[in-house]
């Protein structure tokens, strides 16, 4: 396989995870914006929204003030935003076109439709009324897209560069949203267990699809922090957590391996990742500091996809 | 040019041989079913992602090329006696070829004047003194054709650089198949679907004199924004090669490689979808980000075949179309047994006057261009396009060729307004390796507005299917 095809397979994936994710952090964001005032802060919390999706300085490029129309475009239709949904979907259709054979005719089919179909939406038409139901079109056919992929790829280099884009852009995302809880909104002492504290760790839920999750997993009808970030570092039960990313990166790697006869360096560092996760606790991820664990994964994280990049030869 | 001939029908209303069945199916088909197939048919299309990008139109980058469901047929024998007449022209024009670069055998017998050869963009001076594997340097050759009666074949133009268009062929087919199944089962049409594998054996064909084993191709492309992308895609997937961009391959220790997702991979032949400017950057346009520096040299060493050959464009450009029947008697010893389109060579005084007083008449096209742009139909333009493009000839006269309408056989075509006679031409697919291989068929592209003579598809012209029915 031409390193350039497994690059782009490898973007196509992580572009579509991330028009995903992104239609789920603007639905919270969106949510919070909502709220009755007696919530204070919730500039704060589209900044909190702009920091997680990683497009603050796009943004303050283009904008002087945070205000929810604007916002909303930037994320959703700016051209000039290399993460906006309308940027992640033409990039995932120009990359899944110029690997056309790489793929099943239902994986192109799924990404083919959606930028056609988005391409033809004028942002103007998504008005307050539109927007939920517009943010779950995305996340249907980012579904639609994986569902595809799992269903009718060979389980061969095509299905494991492809794997590997969307678990190193998922364990990112999660990783971001964490931290962005932990360190803008670092809750003040006499926050803890107020409204304010419950809705802004239901948001963190929310942003990964997990607030009801949480409840059946720990049968616990309040938000301990403690056991979010748990829940989202390292239970591999939970399909967005740091660990279950790194369980199916790791065997993304392994089958490539094994098919190239092969072992490499991101290989072993994935596995290493993987098990300090599957040895790891929470007291002493607390310990240490959980925002420096995040922020150390996240630069293990993208260490690891350049290694990646690099080794496969994608250019 | 006389009356239109008709492919279907005689002049006193009795159908051709060929069409028999098909005359009677066209009677059969209600709009409802037609409108109803070809809905199917664009279904079938879209989802393959058979698209065309139509250059100077952004809302429309990608966009479907029509296609007709009536097929155009011919019977065996028409057929045989085309394609003898296409093969003796493809050998002479390979010939010609090598001749011009090497001893100009045809420069010095003053069958064609050396300036139009040695001072013409499209001769390339790098390729002199060279011989490709075979000595073949038009591989794939896309033959225009015309018809005008039921013997008499014109050619319009050959297309020795990059032709394009095959995988509507193979597509008119699957389409036709998949929605008239029955009809195939009334007839014997000769399959069209081997081309891909032809075009694989041709290629592995010409691979260097020094390539042990089975030859390793690619299908080089400029990448996903040219027009023709969805044809690179379909046909490396079908012949089943590496669809290579120019950043995907490298130069070194005297060999062309590819970048792979392990070892790099040792390349043989390259089918080259870019023009030969954008090559390689080191002996060409220094600007192209296309091509692969380092290329030509190797090509040279005889260490890569490169398919078409470059320099190919100097047998196909217009201001030699004038010259092939001379070129094949020169080669051939023959008399050429497909005709050229009488032509008229602006740039001569005596030529620019009687085009210049039968503008209204004539088709006028531009001696560099291509696909249907920069062109004045005579009969169909307004007299106040006739005088904008007047004066454009006159500003510029050798920039031109003009030659008289043809009267363009005519084939039943399925219109908004019911069945239509619609003028159509052929261009025939035409492989050289070890041996000529041609397909049996070929692309018939229709001109979809009544009375129009422009086929071509980046000018709203459609396709169909083309037929030939085995004895």
């Amino acid at each position: 396989m031409l390193g350039r095809t497994a690059a782009s397979l490898f973007w196509l994936s992580r572009y579509v995870e991330r028009a995903e994710n992104m239609a789920r952090l603007l639905e919270v964001g969106y949510r919070i914006s909502l709220m009755p005032r007696a919530i204070e802060g919730h500039r704060d919390d589209w900044r909190s929204t702009l920091t997680s999706a990683a497009c603050e300085a796009s943004y303050f490029a283009k904008h002087k003030d945070i205000t929810t129309p604007e916002i909303i475009h930037h994320l959703l239709f700016d051209d000039d935003n290399p993460s906006s949904v309308r940027t992640c979907l033409r990039t995932a259709r120009n990359n899944g076109r110029a690997v056309r054979t790489a793929l099943t005719r239902d994986v192109w089919e799924s990404l083919n439709g959606t930028w056609n179909e988005y391409s033809q939406i004028t942002p103007g038409s998504i008005g307050p009324d539109r927007l939920p139901g517009f943010l779950d079109w995305i996340k249907q056919r980012a579904m639609l897209f994986r569902g595809a992929l799992l269903g009718t790829m060979l389980r061969h280099d095509t299905y494991y560069f492809s794997q590997l884009g969307t678990f190193i852009e998922r364990a990112d995302n999660t990783a971001r949203i964490l931290d962005v809880k932990y360190y803008i909104l670092l809750p003040k002492p006499s926050d803890v267990g107020s409204d304010v504290d419950i809705q802004q760790w239901s948001t963190v839920l929310r942003s990964v699809s997990a607030h009801r999750a949480y409840r059946w997993f720990y049968r616990d009808s309040t938000y301990r922090p403690w056991l979010v970030a748990e829940f989202l570092i390292l239970r591999e039960e939970m399909p967005r957590s740091l660990i279950f990313c790194y369980q199916w990166l790791t065997r993304s790697l392994n089958g490539l391996g094994e098919l190239y006869g092969q072992r490499y360096e991101c290989q072993t560092e994935a596995t290493e990742l993987y098990a300090r996760l599957k040895a790891g606790n929470m007291d002493d991820i607390f310990q240490s500091g959980l925002h420096e664990f995040l922020q150390d994964f996240v630069n293990a994280n993208n260490r690891i996809a350049a290694q990646i990049a690099q080794t496969y030869n994608f250019p | 040019m006389g009356s239109i001939f008709n492919e279907m029908l005689n002049p006193d209303g009795s159908v051709r041989g060929p069409y028999a069945q098909i005359h009677d199916w066209v009677g059969s088909l209600g709009t409802a079913h037609v409108e109803r197939a070809l809905k199917e048919a664009e279904g079938i299309f879209r989802r393959l992602g058979i698209t065309f990008a139509v250059y100077g139109a952004e809302e429309a980058s990608e966009r479907l090329i029509p296609f007709d469901i009536i097929p155009r047929v011919f019977s065996a024998m028409e057929w045989r006696r085309l394609t003898i007449g296409i093969e003796q022209r493809v050998r002479a024009l390979n010939a010609f070829l090598h001749d011009l670069y090497h001893r100009q055998e045809i420069l010095r017998a003053g069958r064609i004047p050396q300036d139009i050869i040695l001072q013409n963009a499209a001769f390339v001076p790098q390729m002199v003194g060279l011989t490709p594997p075979r000595g073949v340097y038009a591989h794939i050759i896309g033959v225009d054709i015309v018809r005008v009666s039921e013997t008499e074949f014109y050619v319009l133009e050959d297309n020795c650089r990059t032709p394009s268009g095959v995988s509507y062929m193979l597509e008119d087919r699957e389409a036709m198949m998949f929605l008239f199944p029955d009809l195939f089962k009334r007839h014997r049409v000769a399959p069209v679907e081997n081309y891909p594998a032809m075009l694989r054996s041709t290629l592995e064909s010409v691979a260097p004199s020094g390539c042990k084993g089975e030859p390793t191709v690619v299908l080089l492309t400029p990448g996903i924004h040219n027009s023709a992308f969805f044809e690179h895609a379909f046909l490396a997937d079908e012949m089943g090669v590496e669809l290579c961009e120019g950043s995907d391959l490298f130069v070194e220790g005297g060999h062309l490689y590819m970048r792979t997702t392990q070892e790099p991979k040792r390349v043989d032949v390259v089918y080259r979808r870019i023009d030969d400017a954008f090559l390689d950057p080191l002996t060409f346009r220094p600007d192209s980000a296309l091509g692969v520096p380092g290329l030509f040299d190797l090509y040279r060493a005889g260490r890569v075949t490169l398919v078409n050959a470059p320099g190919t464009g100097i047998a196909d450009d217009k201001s030699i179309y004038t010259y092939i029947p001379d070129v094949i008697e020169f080669y051939t010893g023959e008399k050429p047994l497909l005709k050229n389109v009488p032509t008229w060579r602006c740039g001569e005084p005596q030529a620019l006057k009687y085009v210049l007083d039968h503008l209204a008449e004539l088709v006028v096209k531009e001696v560099h261009g291509s696909g249907g742009y920069g062109m004045l139909v005579g009969p169909t333009s307004s007299s106040r396009e006739i005088e904008e493009f007047r004066a454009r000839l006159k500003a510029n006269p050798k920039n031109y060729i003009a030659q008289p309408t043809l009267a363009l056989s005519a084939s039943p075509t399925f219109t908004g307004s019911g069945v239509a006679s619609r003028h159509i031409d052929l261009r025939p697919f035409v492989l050289t390796g070890d041996r000529i291989r041609i397909t049996p068929g070929g692309l018939t592209r229709v001109a979809l507005k009544d009375g129009s003579l422009v086929v071509n598809s980046s000018q709203g012209g459609g396709t169909k299917d083309t037929w030939v029915l085995e004895d």
